[in-house]
């Protein structure tokens, strides 16, 4: 069977360009919300994924699935500190932090009514702790101090929380005299002080949240987990850091939900524009068509050509609307928590295979919409195709 | 211009498969912008019920997470408009396995003498409210969490603790019809309080406020929160309205998120909408050559091809609405208990929007080629291949 060659195709997009641009700006409308949707997702679950250091361990009230909701109290970290398991810090204290973790509202650029950022009060053993977390401005806070340090994203995002500055929570007004990078993870977003200064703000010095401690290596991190599980004195569960953050994906799901319906049904629309465009086609070119079976082309080959055509078309869309969602890659962005209650920031990922889901998903609205009219054009009989147009 | 009405009804039934196709993607379209436009609209634009305008919520100024004493409430209670004031304390916990997202709804701590003062707008049996009144355990639950978790009279339900570390025995002991927030479990603040022994026990989550008037609500949200101005527990006292939209506010940028979807969704019907005009006016090339020998001035045939487009997006105008209708039905029906969501319908200011944008992107689709072809010359136009 002899094909007809593919720049045929390429020759008729061209020739009818203003169409050719419009419906392919239509399914490159419909590829970029698709994208722009998996782009935020994917950021998000990235920025879950590089959180928690796979030899922590945090250790929760029994009873309760966040730190928020937890009620960790002090008396049980002093019978935690001394478990076996757990290693040693550089002044050779064991790696074990009492944290206090509580919700606090601070006025932003996108809502000066307040959106709500997690405070995080922890000690020096906590820093070292997450490896990820490096100073990037001033200093770190000093204990005893009403002094705190800001997520990257936070400082960016919350005018108030600016180096230098101070920010009103609790009894009075902290200072903020420094900003921390945690290259991708969940820290960005939150705001550290030191443990005993906010626990004794918000009165919770004997009650606090939670207490991170890091084992020696993967064999001791499960013994430690079951060792404290099974303390029926601590009533505490644990689990490891990175498991924690695992679970709190779950929060990019409302946003892709709705996402992923509208595309789908923006799709339908475009699908239909594209067969609208290609029935044209056909209908315009049933001249050529007959011209083309008279040369000697299967039916089989027409139907193969306009299927093709209108799969180029949506796939030029595909590309169009690839390039339009590319700016997004590594913008940064907050989505709420249902954890922690408050905003995480992530950045947007456009990665090789969300590219590949949009082009692929442009060439199926092309095959729904080039199916019929191709199979219209297979259909026609040489006579009444020469006869028409 | 209007006798030639029929002439545009004409044209734009010729190639019937096309204007079905415009008609079907367009309505689709549209069926989704209706949606998103209902929903942007049952957030920001709903007015607030007789009641919920007198309602008002005081929190803890640093976050919802944070609490404030107890004896605030007596303080508030002093203020000038305030005819009613009650504890609101959100209870966490967990209801048989909470990995179950069905077994998530609101228990809410409160004063049940002040609740029915608070939510006048409750119709709750006399016989069950007094049992409810006098069983400390007992609680009260919404119509449509009651049928969403199949909750009778007499009914036991256990609550697990995380924020409170207690585990909480109810007895349901009334149901209550709302006409909104219908979704929720009120039990005896005094219960929660005897079962915490230790120090969080005088201090609570939120007020609910009554006030006289609606119009002194914004005056009495401004003076509760100046009593406690510079004190360790600051507060901020919000409508019952925008507390509720401050949760949706945690969720991101809804606002930037709607209206986005919406410009892409509007964009992309201008642009199918503006290729089924420019290819079926440049097949009539010649016939507007016809028409203009007939007499026809470049303004009506310019009218016809514009009215021709018109009633073809109007058209998928009516069907999307018809279709947006349809699955607003869906969502009220839906199990997911935002009670925003069981009131969304296409209200008739979003549906004339949505026409009007019917129009409009029939116009602007049209306008380009509409011009061309009226403006081309007799003779060219006659000659014109098709």
């Amino acid at each position: 069977m002899a094909a007809i060659p593919i720049s045929y195709n390429l020759r008729n997009l061209v020739v009818r360009k203003t169409t050719t641009i419009m419906t392919a700006l239509g399914i490159a409308l419909t590829v970029a919300v698709l994208l722009a949707i998996l782009a935020l997702v994917h950021g998000l679950d990235t920025a879950f994924a590089a959180s928690g250091h796979p030899l922590n361990v945090l250790v929760l009230r029994k009873g309760s699935d966040s730190e928020l909701a937890s009620n960790f109290l002090r008396t049980a970290y002093q019978d935690l500190r001394p478990k076996p398991g757990i290693a040693r810090g550089r002044g050779g204290e064991p790696l074990a932090s009492l944290e206090l973790v509580t919700v606090i509202n601070l006025p932003s650029r996108s809502n000066p009514d307040g959106m709500n950022v997690t405070l995080r009060g922890l000690s020096g053993a906590g820093i070292e702790m997450r490896d990820q977390v490096r100073l990037a401005q001033g200093r770190w806070f000093e204990s005893g101090q009403r002094e705190v340090v800001v997520g990257r994203s936070i400082t960016g995002r919350f005018p108030g929380a600016a180096l230098g500055r101070t920010i009103r929570f609790g009894r009075g007004d902290w200072r903020v005299v420094g900003i921390m990078d945690a290259g991708q993870t969940a820290s960005n977003s939150e705001i550290f002080g030191d443990v005993d200064e906010v626990s004794a703000d918000f009165n919770r010095s004997s009650v606090l949240s939670s207490a991170l401690v890091r084992a020696t290596d993967a064999v001791a991190v499960r013994a430690l987990i079951r060792d404290i599980n099974d303390d029926r004195r601590l009533n505490c569960s644990a689990q490891t850091e990175r498991a924690y953050y695992e679970q709190q994906t779950n929060s990019g799901k409302p946003v892709q939900y709705v996402g992923l319906m509208v595309a789908i049904i923006m799709a339908v629309g475009s699908s239909f524009a594209a067969m609208n465009t290609m029935y044209a086609a056909v209908s315009r070119r049933a001249r050529e068509i007959g011209t083309l079976r008279v040369l000697g082309f299967s039916r089989a080959s027409i139907l193969l050509s306009f299927f093709l055509e209108s799969l180029l078309l949506s796939a030029a869309g595909g590309v169009l609307g690839c390039l339009l969602v590319l700016p997004l890659n590594g913008m940064t962005a907050g989505i709420g928590n249902l954890v922690t209650f408050s905003e995480i920031a992530f950045d947007f990922r456009v990665s090789p295979s969300i590219i590949a889901a949009g082009v692929g998903f442009a060439l199926l609205m092309g095959a729904l919409g080039g199916v019929f009219p191709a199979r219209m054009a297979a259909k026609k009989e040489i006579l009444n195709a020469l006869r028409e147009g | 211009m209007l006798r030639f009405v029929s002439l545009m009804f004409k044209n734009s039934w010729r190639n019937r498969r096309r204007t079905a196709l415009t008609v079907v993607s367009t309505g689709i379209s549209l069926c989704l912008l209706g949606v998103l436009l209902a929903v942007y609209a049952a957030f920001y634009f709903a007015k607030p019920s007789a009641y919920q305008a007198l309602r008002l919520v005081t929190r803890n100024r640093v976050s919802l997470a944070v609490s404030m004493p107890m004896y605030y409430r007596d303080k508030i209670r002093s203020i000038r408009g305030v005819r009613e004031v009650g504890i609101l304390q959100w209870f966490g916990g967990a209801y048989k396995d909470s990995r179950d997202p069905n077994n998530f709804f609101a228990r809410m701590a409160i004063e049940p003498e002040s609740l029915f003062i608070l939510r006048g707008e409750m119709s709750v049996p006399e016989d069950q409210k007094k049992t409810f009144l006098q069983d400390r355990t007992g609680c009260l639950v919404g119509r449509m969490l009651a049928d969403r978790l199949n909750f009778k009279p007499g009914d036991r339900i256990t609550l697990v603790g995380d924020i409170f570390p207690v585990t909480l025995e109810l007895t349901v002991r009334a149901i209550f019809d709302a006409p909104e927030n219908a979704e929720v479990l009120y039990f005896h603040w005094k219960y929660l309080e005897e079962s915490i022994s230790r120090g969080r026990g005088s201090m609570v989550g939120a007020f609910s406020i009554l006030a006289d008037s609606p119009e002194s609500a914004p005056r009495i949200a401004r003076d509760v929160d100046a009593t406690f101005r510079n004190t360790s527990f600051e507060t901020k006292t919000e409508s019952e309205q925008q507390f509720g939209l401050s949760f949706l506010s945690f969720l991101g940028n809804v606002k930037a998120f709607l209206l986005s979807i919406c410009a892409a969704v509007t964009f992309t019907i201008l642009l199918v909408s503006a290729n089924t005009m420019a290819m079926s006016v440049r097949e009539r090339i010649q016939e507007v050559g016809i028409l203009k020998t007939l007499g026809f001035t470049t303004g009506e045939v310019t009218g016809i091809i514009l009215g021709e487009a018109v009633i073809i997006s109007l058209a998928g105008g009516a069907l999307g609405l018809l279709l947006a209708s349809g699955l607003c039905v869906l969502v009220r029906m839906g199990p997911i208990g935002f009670d925003l969501f069981r009131h969304l319908a296409i209200q008739p200011r979003t549906a004339g929007l949505c026409l009007g944008l019917a129009v409009l992107i029939g116009v602007a689709s049209s306008v380009v080629p509409a011009l061309a072809a009226a403006r081309t010359s007799i003779v060219n136009a006659v000659r014109h291949a098709g």
